[in-house]
């Protein structure tokens, strides 16, 4: 019962994490790619470490203490994951943008409109 | 010297997390314990000397438990419902390749810095937007994937979101 649930997380972190690396090749520009990386990844992340979290809980349960630790490591590794991710693609998106990549096929931009016009 | 004293709680916290289990004294090994106390007070003394370098003062604001409890609320809840959302969103977008992207400007109107890093962290998971940049007022800018206004409320791009982070952080 506990190898199904943790294959199901497993599979589902795969699948988002697959999704953004198709998203990473597929789309146009940095703007749009860091779509698919941030939210793919962190969602991607979450679910393999809640796999590895509802691993180390059962079996810690079952008697072996040691593997309790390995349940809150991954809760942690998920929280920082949670917090960082955006942050880091906020950075990423900011630098290109005023290092004057702009995005592609955009309907408008008016981030460019205000730094026309003394940001 | 409350800023050190938070810091040094909180990463000794952090550290005694990341080694229980090392051995006899409660979980942990005395030298672990030794590290931890030494290592809490180099970080929080290094992260007080930066807040202060960058003239942040510290606020007792998120030390209230009423706090933390609507934030956990509000990330097992809507937070993650809208999450689970754009991941669907963007791996529907991914295979249908369907994008109208453009750049637009809200202005959610937060009262402090931290509530701002909070929203746009939040802007940046949920469906189809990427927060790319903020000004000095509290504006930002959203890289969003699908533009159906190019002059947004800021109820389309983040619905309910500023009220809850207006409860948890200001």
């Amino acid at each position: 019962m506990m190898e199904i649930v943790v294959y199901a997380l497993l599979a589902i972190g795969l699948f988002f994490q697959a999704m953004g690396a198709i998203a990473l090749h597929r789309f146009p520009d940095v703007y749009t790619r860091m779509h698919g990386t941030t939210k793919c990844t962190t969602l991607g992340s979450i679910f393999m470490c809640s796999g590895v979290v509802v691993y180390g809980a059962v079996l810690a349960f079952s008697g072996e203490a040691q593997y309790a630790i390995l349940s809150v490591h991954s809760l942690v590794a998920a929280l920082f994951l949670l917090l960082t991710n955006p942050a880091g693609a906020h950075a990423i998106a900011r630098a290109a943008h005023r290092s004057g990549v702009m995005p592609k096929l955009a309907v408008v931009d008016r981030l460019q409109e205000a730094k026309k016009d003394d940001f | 010297m409350i800023a050190f004293a938070v810091f040094f709680i909180f990463s000794l916290l952090f550290y005694l997390v990341l080694t229980a289990g090392s051995g006899n004294i409660v979980f942990w090994a005395p030298e672990e314990l030794f590290f931890g106390v030494l290592f809490a007070a180099i970080t929080a003394l290094l992260a007080k000397r930066l807040f202060q370098a960058m003239g942040i003062k510290p606020t007792a604001r998120m030390l209230s438990p009423k706090r933390w409890l609507i934030f956990l609320v509000y990330a097992a809840g809507p937070f993650f419902y809208a999450m689970i959302l754009a991941n669907i969103d963007v791996a529907c977008r991914v295979i249908t390749g369907k994008i109208k992207p453009g750049i637009v400007k809200i202005s959610p109107g937060m009262k402090t810095d931290f509530s701002t890093t909070m929203l746009a962290n939040s802007i940046t998971l949920t469906p189809g937007t990427l927060s790319v940049d903020v000004d000095k007022k509290g504006n930002l800018y959203i890289h969003w994937i699908f533009v159906k206004d190019k002059q947004p409320s800021v109820a389309d791009i983040c619905g309910s979101f500023p009220k809850w982070v207006r409860r948890i952080a200001e």
